[in-house]
């Protein structure tokens, strides 16, 4: 069984919302129609996003750390949001554990949206349906694209490559492999949804110095000592130059 | 949680309709029994199932203002087999039906004997759909009261309780009203509508009230910590990610201050519970019709308090992911 998954290194996101942006631009432009925006450039600018980064700052002041936190459906293993839709528009595919929203089916009454403990979905603010992460199912499988493009957008955006994406059921796989070294982890483990997609934490990242390696051991020029001043009565340039 | 009036209205409205229905067959069965004068006229079953479902027709009108595509309500049918939703859909219709040919049969005399009890009490067609109606209307209560009990983490539904309130104070306002109505239709069955609907009004404030502790004293399970899987004890948030609003900044906050939904509390504490209590033991006795709808009146108004108040006060964990909305 294959779950594929999204693996995020809180560790290298830089927070740039490239990835936000990369998402809303490939599935607005997709063939399920645009994703919606209300007044875009007026003064209270509102739309469905899949993928949003937030900001958040841990600790106490001057020992604090600035985490990026991107968020989008994390495609659980056991979803609270699909048995509770009364149509059957959320399903999960049994093929690649893709939790997807069948847009002409969905009768926007928001109840799945109650049901996802992440705030994964959002309504759309014309379409009056319901949204949320496809992980990019009209792209990942696109026999037309080269192998390399393959990929949700948000992770051919990434500059840092904070984003890995693969399937969590291989063991083999880059996603499994940096679950594994990088202790991985579920957000909100305690509802026993069991996210498919996983956060890498942050890693403290330190180098040991020792006192003699502050001042360079092989500097030349502490080897011969400074060259001596020449006396007052050498020959100067001018003495040279003058006749 | 933000409170839709859609939702408010649908929940109340039926489940005042629900629980006038079980007040009707009620004294059907007690008139049969001999415990009861019985109704001079069919008039009170037959106008009695026009309100049951003036009521019911009236919540599932207002359910279409819930949804965004109104126009495919009929598909939310398909999966009565996992989703409360659905099922809630099914019976909602199956009930109405039931109500209808209940008080049809009730008008066209329609009363054939379909089987004889040992006990020599005939079984006629209007207690058959009496009790098939009756058993809906359970039904319904419980569909209703899942929805929203059956989300775990929204732990101030998750309780055997909101399943015991939804059926109380659905049946209290119905009974209530059906007090108010048998003033009218049925003089002399009032006296014990009414005590009935006392009855039920206090189980309801009792039930409630519990709810009311038991959320009071509920710690949050999901936390900063477990929603971003960071342990360090102070988390604050500097971005949602975004300026302006969002569904989820609008979908899951009631966006009143904390005075407000107090406010909200002591008013539904009140209009649904103290001062029907008191207008019954008023009224009741003395079958005052005035008096006895100004208690459906003033209950209705509060049990529309009482289920703002119960959306305002949950708290969803997504609330975690901005903590700056209010
Ligand atoms: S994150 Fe939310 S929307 Fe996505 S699968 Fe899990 S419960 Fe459903
Ligand atoms: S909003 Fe759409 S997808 Fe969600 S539960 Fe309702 S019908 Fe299902």
């Amino acid at each position: 069984m294959t779950q594929l998954a999204l693996v995020i290194d809180l560790n290298v996101c830089v927070g740039c919302h490239a990835c936000v942006t990369s998402c809303k631009e490939w599935n607005t432009s997709g063939s399920a129609g645009p994703l919606a925006d209300t007044m875009p450039y007026g003064k209270d600018p509102s739309g469905a996003f899949f993928n949003r980064v937030q900001t958040f700052e841990v600790g106490e002041f001057p020992d604090t750390q600035t985490v990026h936190f991107p968020k989008s459906c994390l495609h659980c293993e056991d979803p609270p949001c699909v048995p509770v839709c009364p149509t059957g528009a959320s399903y999960k595919r049994k093929e690649d554990g893709i939790v997807l929203v069948d847009y002409d089916k969905c009768i926007g009454c928001k109840y799945c949206s109650w049901a996802c403990p992440y705030g994964a979905r959002e309504l759309d603010p014309v379409r009056k349906v319901m949204t949320k992460c496809t992980l990019c199912v009209d792209r990942i499988y696109d026999r037309t694209r080269p192998e390399a493009e393959r990929k949700p957008a948000c992770v051919l955006a990434c500059p840092t490559s904070a984003r890995l994406f693969g399937d969590i059921h291989d063991p083999q796989s880059q996603v499994s492999q940096a679950i594994r070294d990088n202790a991985g982890y579920a957000l909100m483990p305690e509802w026993g949804t069991h996210p498919a997609n996983h956060y890498l934490p942050r890693r403290r990242t330190s180098a040991r110095i020792h006192e003699d390696e502050l001042t360079r051991a092989d500097n030349p020029l502490k080897v011969d000592g400074l060259l001596p001043r020449p006396p007052k009565s050498d020959p100067s340039l001018d003495d040279v130059m003058s006749w | 949680m933000r409170p839709d009036y859609s939702v408010l209205l649908l929940t109340t409205l039926i489940g005042a309709g629900q629980g006038l229905f079980l007040a009707l067959f009620t004294v059907q069965l007690f008139a049969l029994a001999g415990q009861l004068p019985a109704p001079g006229s069919h008039a009170f079953y037959v106008h009695g199932s026009l309100l049951v479902l003036a009521l019911l027709a009236g919540g599932l009108v207002a359910s279409f203002f819930h949804l965004g595509r109104p126009e495919r309500a009929w598909r939310a049918a398909a999966m009565w087999r996992t989703s409360w939703l659905s099922r809630e859909v099914i019976v909602l219709p199956a009930l109405m039906g039931t109500v209808l040919l209940f008080g049809a049969a009730h008008l066209a005399g329609f009363r054939p004997t379909l089987f004889t009890l040992p006990s020599g009490l005939a079984i006629d067609s209007t207690l058959v759909l009496g009790t098939l109606g009756a058993m809906l209307a359970f039904a319904l209560f419980l569909c209703t009261a899942m929805i929203y009990a059956c989300l775990p983490f929204l732990r101030e539904w998750s309780s055997p309780l909101t399943v015991a309130n939804f059926t109380l104070l659905g049946g209290a306002s119905g009974f209530t009203l059906a007090a108010a109505f048998s003033a009218w239709a049925a003089p002399e069955a009032t006296r014990y509508i009414a005590g009935w609907a006392f009855a039920l009004t206090l189980l309801a404030a009792v039930s409630r009230v519990a709810t009311l502790l038991r959320n009071a004293r509920l710690r949050p399970r999901s936390t900063p910590q477990t929603a971003l899987g960071i342990k360090h004890p102070r988390i604050v948030q500097r971005s949602a990610g975004f300026l302006g609003g969002s569904f989820n900044t609008r979908e899951f906050f009631h966006g009143s201050p904390e005075r407000r939904v107090s406010a909200v509390r002591s008013a539904f504490l009140l209009l649904a519970f103290a001062a029907p209590l008191a207008l019954l033991a008023l009224g009741g006795p003395r079958g005052a019709a005035p008096v006895l709808t100004a208690a459906f009146l003033v209950q209705f108004a509060g049990l529309v308090a009482e289920r703002w108040h119960f959306f305002a006060q949950a708290r969803h964990p997504q609330n975690l992911y901005y903590q700056d909305t209010r």
